[in-house]
């Protein structure tokens, strides 16, 4: 790790603060990523701003028809969390199997989507409920959140203050795991809404998306046999050592009829 | 029996230490005026190497010195060895190519060293490693095993034309290929056995630190064989004299072969330690582990098998290219040739067998020993073909290997390559593996799986290994430069307690227990007051140190006799202690007496008089302590049965082990407890060789899996409870009866696995790993 | 640097630490705790794992400076004089170690499956909790054997 300058705040004024300050900062949350990073001399933040002090950011509120989980929120808390568990059931369980018990208790919710790791689970979840990030400068829809890998909508000293999700009628989340890292080579996240399906997906492709043409299908005749027929693009899919974009491509088509099935 | 001796499931001895955070890891050892060392490492797979200007880190905060291949020369440092000689079929010795501790003039693969950074802290030495500026013209690179000899490659080292280090025939091939000319049936297979980054969850580290009093370098490193490793830095390397350099392995977290090397970082610090009188330190991290350690395995191989019309076979064809890197590691040479060919009659008892190994050079770390080394290789060659041949001939898997075992009237029995096995019983280990696995309930538990869509399958290994490593006659003819005895201590204290010394090394085998067995069983002192002692060239006088499933069946017998020794002196002192005649006394159950007598006196008693010789007569020499040298007659030949079940996910390809049994022969156990664990891990280093670890470089030498996050280490839930049973024999040759355990699951479990698969799918083969893609590609190919 | 302090096994320590040093670097080479051990860099062989405020934490991948005033318990707060925490305990008595040194990593995460999963916990559970534990020793058979029985030794 490259030596940098620890800084601990109390409130999101003073990480802005501490931020517009900073020559080349970085605010870190759980650090689960951006620690790894930085033992590898891959990322070389001037300051590094901890927002594990700001207690504005953390806890789980349900009102009326919405969930809002604060940025600093761990993983472990909302897979724990009986309000979670009760709206959004899915959620809790994506959240109960990102990483490891101990990189639970330790990740956040706005740390992994404002990472935005192409295999992150989190993002499939935002895209998918149609949840809103709020931050200290302004509302974002799920759908305009991610830009593109590793890349968002946040400004340089944007801080997430919370996501709000809508409670959902049903949803499911798939997961295929990486044998080796345990993200996602897929993970599909299907909410089956009054009026409509919406399918995330991450893993599949340089950022989490909408499955546009699965949505289509699903929208038509709400069966897991309807998937069969949909044509995915597989020159968009990743490819690597652990699946070629044919077997991504088929392994999206499979984790979104086994969560059609487990919300039919 | 002895409380607590043979047969006993003695909770371990050195557990509380572990437990509690006490153990002591190379990493642990820290010592004032200490320094940190870092390798500056080749980024690329090949490449001569220009100019490197270590100035700017020179003068880096907090740095000692910055050192390069010209400071070893300098210094008449040697470069590494390989120390077993494999004859090409031309009759030359095999090609090595030069191997020194840090570049001189050229990389070979990515993450060689090129010069070491020694600072006051590690953070700085890091810091200043990417100031070493290093002009390299890189070169292309060879990666791949299967081509790497081909004829238009670049040449890696000048000494070895095409990349060859060696070719290596063995057998009679005008008779082998006459019976396939005749055969009934003829069945081949093509496979690659995997390349494997052995992992054991310490990495590697050394510490060193020079007296300048006494002209001494002491050299903590994580060794499975502390004596050897003394051996060859001194003999060799020129580090330092025997007697001026002390090798201590401390505790070692895992080996699995990987720590019995002498490697590059070990030598330059025991180097630099000295050059700079001051203690240094050197810790691998997990991606250097994965960049520079010794991998494992990395064979292309095409196998043949003339069978009759009863489904005997006849003779056997192999034809095989083993990587072994861009150097020859320590053992490198060995491991595909005789550890392998060696083994490739399995339990049966095909008559004539041919094998062709083409040893090659490639941009890639270098290859050597991992968990059964060859042996591991052998297996998986012999019992997947075994299925081909089974499926060939229309006979089941069982079944035709119940046509080929050897009989159990035939031991000790003689193959065809060389091996002479000891003792076994086949049929025995098969049936009751067979029933274990209730394999003949296996169809209905497969049609049960087909109505939820899944594919099930089953799968037979039945592997013997030669362990027991190894006489050394036998090993000094096949070209070794050492011999593999072991040697032991015994030592009594005056106040009746013991120490026992061990030239073999534990790191996680429980060594310290289980010799501990063997000493209250044969002496009759409680377990708690024996204490085993390893891993010290100071403290104990000589050992080959542990690898090859060797500790008790060699190390073990050694202690035996040293303990043997000390009853017989201890007759002698009990006969003048106890005014009888030496032939009267008779030793049992730790007690000297006179036979017929009521006089008695325990071997504790015994001690102390030997301590306080106050009117020993002439010849009658004080002390009570004995050492004993073992040199085995033969290898130790443990074998037996594993089956695999496995459902599959035909949509995903995913694969799970739902069963897995295992019945092997390990002739008689000391320590149930501890063999079962070996058995266990043993089964899941091998399921992790079958299912996830597959080491990549990609067509630029690059390591691809250099991390957890892309090589997939075998968790918890890739793998179910196991049933663990045994049918032992008794080997003839072996004073305690005693086989070996620590690598037959890694043996046993890959075409276990992979033979359940391919029977799960239909399909004649696929290779390791067998991933869910791979699993899914052949699935749909199959359907 | 910045000045640290923290309660560590039921003590009170500060030190003093460059920002960048790890949680893990502040235990082994400040306090010369070495129980707690390093296995890799990318925050998955679990063998560092101590618990901070009460849960398990990867102590390599949480900087010493984010755990000043926490309340730190590693492998060698466990113990009371030579008496084993039954976990411990049940590790010994199962054989759920070999070479030792994913163990204190897996006594801490142990505990913390128990702390969360309660005494009856099944062997399942067990072994999909200790996803972020690598051991290469034991085929993990006997680990969750020892989970089990600590489990049930823990509830009394």
């Amino acid at each position: 790790m490259y030596n940098f300058s620890y800084q601990k705040v109390s409130s999101v004024a003073d990480a802005v603060e501490a931020m517009q300050k900073s020559e080349d900062g970085k605010f870190v949350a759980g650090g689960q990523t951006m620690l790894p990073t930085m033992k590898h001399r891959l990322a070389s933040p001037s300051d590094l701003i901890d927002l594990a002090g700001v207690g504005e950011l953390v806890g789980i509120s349900v009102d009326g028809e919405t969930v809002t989980i604060g940025a600093m929120t761990s993983h472990a808390a909302v897979a724990a969390s009986s309000e979670v568990q009760a709206a959004i059931p899915a959620l809790a369980k994506l959240a109960g199997n990102i990483g490891d018990p101990a990189v639970r208790n330790r990740g956040t919710i706005g740390g992994s989507i404002a990472n935005n790791d192409p295999a992150a689970d989190y993002p499939a979840a935002v895209i998918a409920l149609g949840a809103t990030v709020t931050t200290n400068k302004r509302d974002i829809s799920g759908d305009e959140f991610f830009i593109g890998m590793f890349e968002t909508a946040l400004a340089e000293d944007e801080v997430i203050v919370s996501v709000s999700f809508p409670k959902a009628g049903t949803a499911a989340y798939m997961k295929f795991e990486n044998p080796a890292s345990r993200y996602a080579i897929v993970g599909v996240f299907l909410v089956k809404f009054i009026d409509g399906v919406r399918v995330g997906v991450t893993g599949a492709t340089a950022c989490a998306h909408r499955g546009m043409r699965l949505e289509e299908a699903l929208n038509k005749t709400f069966t897991a046999d309807v998937i069969d027929s949909v044509e995915l693009p597989i020159e968009k899919m990743n490819a690597d050592i652990h699946a070629s974009a044919e077997y991504r491509a088929h392994l999206v088509k499979v984790m979104t009829k086994r969560a059609v099935e487990a919300c039919a | 029996m002895a409380e607590n001796g043979i047969g006993a499931s003695v909770r371990r001895k050195e557990d509380n230490r572990f437990l509690t955070g006490k153990g002591n890891y190379t990493d642990d050892i820290n010592v004032v005026g200490q320094t940190y060392a870092y390798f500056v490492r080749s980024p690329y797979a090949h490449a001569i190497l220009n100019s490197i200007d270590t100035s700017a880190a020179s003068a880096s905060d907090g740095v000692v010195a910055v050192l390069t291949g010209d400071d070893l020369a300098e210094d008449g440092i040697a470069p590494l060895i390989c120390g077993v000689n494999v004859t090409s079929d031309d009759g030359e010795p095999h090609r090595a190519p030069l191997h020194p501790a840090l570049a001189q003039g050229k990389v070979n693969y990515v993450g060689d060293h090129v010069a070491v950074v020694i600072a006051e802290s590690l953070a700085q030495a890091k810091d200043a490693a990417e100031k070493v500026s290093i002009d390299y013209e890189v070169l292309p690179a060879v990666a791949s095993t299967a081509t790497a000899a081909e004829e238009n490659q670049q040449q890696i080292h000048d000494i070895a034309p095409n990349n060859m280090c060696y070719n290596w025939p063995f057998g009679d091939k005008a008779a082998v290929d006459a019976v396939f000319e005749t055969a009934h049936k003829i069945s081949t297979l093509d496979l690659i056995n995997n390349r494997m980054v052995t992992n054991p969850m310490e990495p590697r580290a050394a510490a060193g630190e020079y007296n300048s009093g006494t002209e001494e370098i002491t050299l903590h490193v994580t060794t499975q064989n502390p004596h050897v490793h003394r051996l060859i830095l001194s003999a060799f390397n020129q580090l330092a004299p025997e007697h001026k350099l002390r090798v201590v392995g401390p505790d070692v977290g895992g080996g699995f072969g990987v720590k019995i090397f002498v490697y590059a970082e070990e030598l330059v610090v025991g180097w630099a330690c000295r050059k700079l009188n001051r203690p240094v330190k050197w810790t691998s991290d997990r991606t250097e582990a994965f960049l520079a350690d010794a991998h494992g395995r990395d064979h292309v191989a095409t196998a043949e098998m003339a069978l009759d019309d009863q489904g005997k076979f006849l003779a056997m064809r192999v034809n095989t290219t083993a990587n072994l890197g861009a150097y020859l590691s320590t053992f490198s040479t060995m491991v595909p040739s005789y550890l392998y060919a060696f083994l490739l009659a399995g339990q049966y008892t095909t008559p004539l067998i041919y094998s062709e190994v083409k040893a090659v050079f490639t941009n890639t770390a270098p290859v050597d020993a991992a968990r059964g080394a060859g042996r591991p290789e052998a297996t998986y060659l012999l019992e997947r073909l075994v299925d081909v041949c089974a499926e060939d001939m229309g006979l089941d898997p069982a079944e035709i290997r119940r046509r080929n075992f050897i009989p159990v009237d035939a031991f000790p029995y003689q193959t065809p390559v060389v091996q002479c096995y000891d003792s076994g019983d086949y049929p025995a280990a098969l049936e009751k593996a067979l029933q274990l696995a209730d394999y003949d309930g296996f169809t209905g538990r497969a049609e049960e799986a087909k109505s939820r869509g899944m594919l099930r399958g089953i799968g037979l290994s039945s592997y013997v290994e030669a362990c027991g490593i190894a006489p050394s006659a036998a090993v000094g003819q096949l070209g070794a430069g050492v011999g593999l005895w072991e040697s032991a201590q015994v030592r009594f204290n005056p106040t009746g307690n013991v120490q026992v010394f061990t030239g073999t090394h534990s790191h996680g085998q429980g060594h310290e227990t289980t010799f501990a067995q063997l000493v209250t069983e044969q002496l009759g002192v409680p377990i708690e007051n024996i204490e085993v002692i390893h891993g010290d060239t100071a403290k104990t006088q000589f050992g080959m140190g542990t690898y090859g499933s060797r500790s008790l069946a060699v190390g073990g017998v050694a202690i035996a006799k040293a303990c043997e020794k000390l009853i017989e002196k201890g007759k002698k002192i009990a006969a003048h202690a106890l005014e009888a005649a030496e032939g009267d006394i008779e030793f049992v159950d730790g007690d000297f007496t006179v036979a017929g007598t009521d006089k008695a006196m325990n071997i504790a008693e015994v001690a102390f008089n030997a301590y306080v010789p106050h009117s020993y007569p002439e010849g009658l020499e004080p002390g009570f302590d004995e050492n004993a040298f073992f040199d085995p007659l033969n290898f130790s030949f443990p074998a037996g049965t594993h089956v695999c079940e496995v459902e599959v996910d035909p949509e995903t390809g995913e694969v799970e082990i739902v069963k897995y049994s295992a019945v092997d022969d390990f002739g008689k156990l000391i320590n149930p407890m501890i063999v079962e664990g070996q058995v266990h891990g043993g089964i899941v280093h091998g399921v992790g060789q079958a299912l996830l670890e597959g080491c990549q470089y990609d067509d630029d030498g690059q390591l691809i899996t250099a991390s957890y996050m892309d090589y997939a280490m075998p968790r918890a839930d890739n793998v179910p409870s196991f049933d663990v049973d045994y049918a032992p024999t008794n080997p003839p040759h072996n004073p305690l009866g005693v086989k070996g355990c620590g690598e037959a699951g890694a043996i046993g479990a890959p075409p276990a696995v992979i033979n359940a698969i391919s029977n799960a799918l239909g399909v004649k083969h696929i290779d390791m790993p067998a991933t869910p893609e791979a699993v899914w590609r052949a699935a749909q190919s199959a359907a | 640097m910045q000045t640290i302090s923290m309660n560590i096994n039921g003590v009170s320590v500060s030190g003093e630490v460059e920002d960048r040093t790890l949680l893990v670097q502040f235990l082994r080479e400040n306090l010369r705790l070495t129980g707690t051990h390093v296995g890799c860099d990318t925050s998955q062989c679990g063998a560092c794992v101590v618990h901070v405020d009460g849960v398990s934490v990867k102590s390599c991948t949480i900087l010493a400076v984010q755990s000043d005033g926490c309340e730190v318990v590693t492998i060698e707060g466990l113990a009371t004089g030579s008496h084993l925490h039954p976990m411990q305990q049940a590790f010994k008595d199962n054989h759920g170690l070999q070479c030792g040194f994913c163990t204190p990593g897996m006594v801490m995460s142990a505990i913390d499956i128990v702390n969360r999963n309660g005494c009856d916990v099944d062997e399942a559970t067990v072994r999909k909790e200790l996803e972020g534990n690598i051991c290469r020793c034991t085929g993990y058979h006997n680990i969750v054997k020892s989970v089990q029985a600590g489990a049930k030794n823990m509830g009394g």
